[in-house]
């Protein structure tokens, strides 16, 4: 859908970024000054590369050697910035029929419902909350019917309870919309929770692209991946909450997790992350009394070293990857090779809370 | 309006006449150059802003006297003016009109390029990607979030032309009913013996007409902060 080929040189800083994002979300990950939001505003038209090619779903934006470049208006996409940038001279239903055609994920009213925004529509924006902002904004992108849309680190901005606030929304809208989002941020947290594909960025250089699951689970890349330890990225469904609202159930291809309480709708798609060293290893079926809520069956991919004393082996559970870190000895003990099943029991107080708000 | 004589009345008809026309006219291109000098390099663009404040520091009758020279009837503009588009400018309103534009133009100008300088380039970034092409986005965004400074902009420049005296009676003299503002009409009081009291009574005029200019702007002002 986005096809992207462009260089800049700008003083010291050159960038050169190659990618293609089909569908989803593709997020843009780098450290501050990694050149995460130029590659968005040249997207946007909103700067201009010095070389290459833009093409989304077949149209050219831009191509320096035919000398295409079309302006923003022209280009068909939605941009939500990091500051909102809502009008301050319009009411919020204003904003939202600024650029008004058809939304992608429906009229007027599906937009404001879904972003839940009803109750501001007359309000001005300089009586919202950053977070109430930040969904006015998304929802004037929206509405005006892009062919993709670009996220400028929207909740950068926030505070950690305004962007929780926030995420809830942005992983509903990522579950229901039909076209391509580029999202750019610095924050691992909020790629694990919303993108399909990442690309990585260091210095205006791309030092990989691939699927979050895959990229995180490349050990090389850790220093770019960030603060986080080891661990994998599980997508999984909402099957149901308690009725006391203390934990929430979910479903991914190897069966069912619970999870502390998360107030996320039933049916909507979620990652969580399951950390490598809070995943053990069992030969045996798990007994019926164990304080551990997540049992999993796996079979083991790969063995491999981790540090000083321990080792990382990598699962698979009906085709969702899993690690697990355990030390030298257990391997020996256990007899673990590659191709053998076991179980792997998982701390239930470890799966994703934190950054899925 | 006994109180008024016909002469006065003759002069404030005038005056009010010329000054609204004279920001009127000036108005497009006041926010074009201003525009210009808020969001556009170019080279040149130091003697540009300098060519546009000139009026404000030059002696006005220098202003009126260019004027005269290049806009009268022999002038070169003037005479191409007349040629082609029947247009004469010297000796009548239409001139002083433009004496005064010219002279007011740098306040215009200066207030309009700081009420552009206060509007968020991020914003009309955001109306582009919303499909809005530069002129819309200029009508939609820019214009209404610079409205407060323009309105300041175009009260000076009101009463910067309301009071303006040296160009005019350079450029079109002081003709009784064509190019007798009130400033005029107060100067050539003074000329003549035992027209003290009538000057005295312009001069109250002259204080009310700028005053109520100025306090109206105030009012509409605060009008438009409310409803934003």
């Amino acid at each position: 859908m986005l096809d992207l080929d462009i260089g800049k040189i700008q003083g010291d800083f050159h960038l050169d970024v190659t990618f293609s994002a089909n569908g989803g979300v593709t997020a843009l990950f780098g450290p501050s000054g990694s050149g995460k939001t130029s590659v968005a505003q040249m997207v946007a038209g909103l700067s201009k590369p010095d070389r290459g090619r833009i093409e989304i779903a077949g149209r050219v934006l831009y191509d320096a050697a035919k000398g295409i470049n079309l302006p923003p208006e022209k280009r068909g996409l939605g941009y939500v910035f990091q500051e909102g940038r809502l009008f301050p001279h319009l009411s919020v239903r204003k904003n939202l029929q600024y650029g008004q055609k058809t939304a992608p994920i429906g009229p007027f009213d599906d937009v404001v419902a879904m972003l839940g925004i009803e109750a501001l529509l007359d309000r001005f924006p300089k009586t919202l909350s950053g977070g109430e902002k930040q969904r006015v904004a998304i929802g004037r992108a929206l509405l005006a019917d892009p062919r993709i849309l670009i996220m400028d680190e929207p909740l950068a901005a926030l505070d950690e309870s305004r962007k929780a606030e926030v995420l809830p929304y942005l992983i509903k809208l990522v579950n229901r919309s039909s076209i391509p989002i580029l999202y750019v941020s610095h924050s691992m947290d909020e790629v694990i929770a919303l993108a399909d594909t990442l690309v990585l960025l260091e210095q205006g250089r791309q030092v990989a692209v691939g699927s979050v699951e895959d990229l995180l689970a490349r050990p090389d890349l850790r220093p770019l991946t960030g603060r986080l330890d080891a661990g994998a990225v599980i997508t999984a469904t909402i099957a149901r909450h308690d009725d006391e609202h203390t934990s929430t159930w979910l479903d991914f291809s190897g069966g069912r997790l619970v999870i502390g309480y998360t107030p996320i709708a039933v049916g909507e798609t979620v990652r969580l992350r399951v950390q490598a060293k809070d995943v053990s290893i069992s030969l045996d079926p798990p007994p019926q009394r164990i304080s551990i809520r997540n049992v999993i069956q796996a079979t083991i991919i790969a063995i491999a070293p981790a540090e000083t004393n321990l080792v990382d082996v990598t699962l698979n559970s009906n085709g969702t990857v899993l690690w697990s870190q355990i030390s030298r000895q257990s391997v020996a003990e256990l007899g673990l090779v590659p191709g053998l099943s076991v179980w792997a029991m998982v701390k239930a107080v470890t799966l994703g809370r934190d950054f899925i708000g | 309006m006994s109180f008024l004589t016909p002469l006065e009345i003759e002069a404030i008809r005038l005056s009010l006449l010329v000054s609204i026309w004279a920001v009127v006219g000036s108005l497009p291109f006041g926010i074009g150059c201003a525009w210009l000098l808020a969001r556009v390099n170019f080279p040149g663009k130091v003697l540009f802003d300098g060519l546009i404040h000139l009026p404000l520091v030059l002696p006005p009758v220098v202003v009126g006297y260019v004027l005269l020279v290049t806009l009268g009837r022999r002038g070169p503009v003037g005479a191409w003016l007349y040629e082609w588009l029947g247009i004469t400018l010297a000796f009548n309103w239409k001139g002083a009109a433009i004496a005064s534009a010219v002279i007011a133009f740098p306040l215009l100008v200066r207030a309009t390029r700081l009420s552009i300088e206060a509007v968020d380039p991020g914003l009309e970034q955001a109306s582009r990607t919303l499909g809005y092409g530069p002129i819309k986005t200029f009508f939609h965004v820019t214009l209404p979030l610079m409205m407060p400074g323009l309105l300041a902009g175009i009260v000076l420049s009101f009463a910067r032309s309301l009071s303006e005296f040296g160009a005019t009676i350079t450029f079109v003299s002081s003709i009784p009913g064509e190019t007798r503002t009130l400033p005029l009409a107060l100067y050539a009081l003074t000329q003549v013996p035992d027209g003290e009291d009538a000057a005295f009574h312009l001069c109250v005029i002259s204080v009310v007409l700028a005053l109520g200019a100025l306090i109206s702007a105030d009012l509409l002002a605060k009008w438009m902060a409310r409803r934003a």
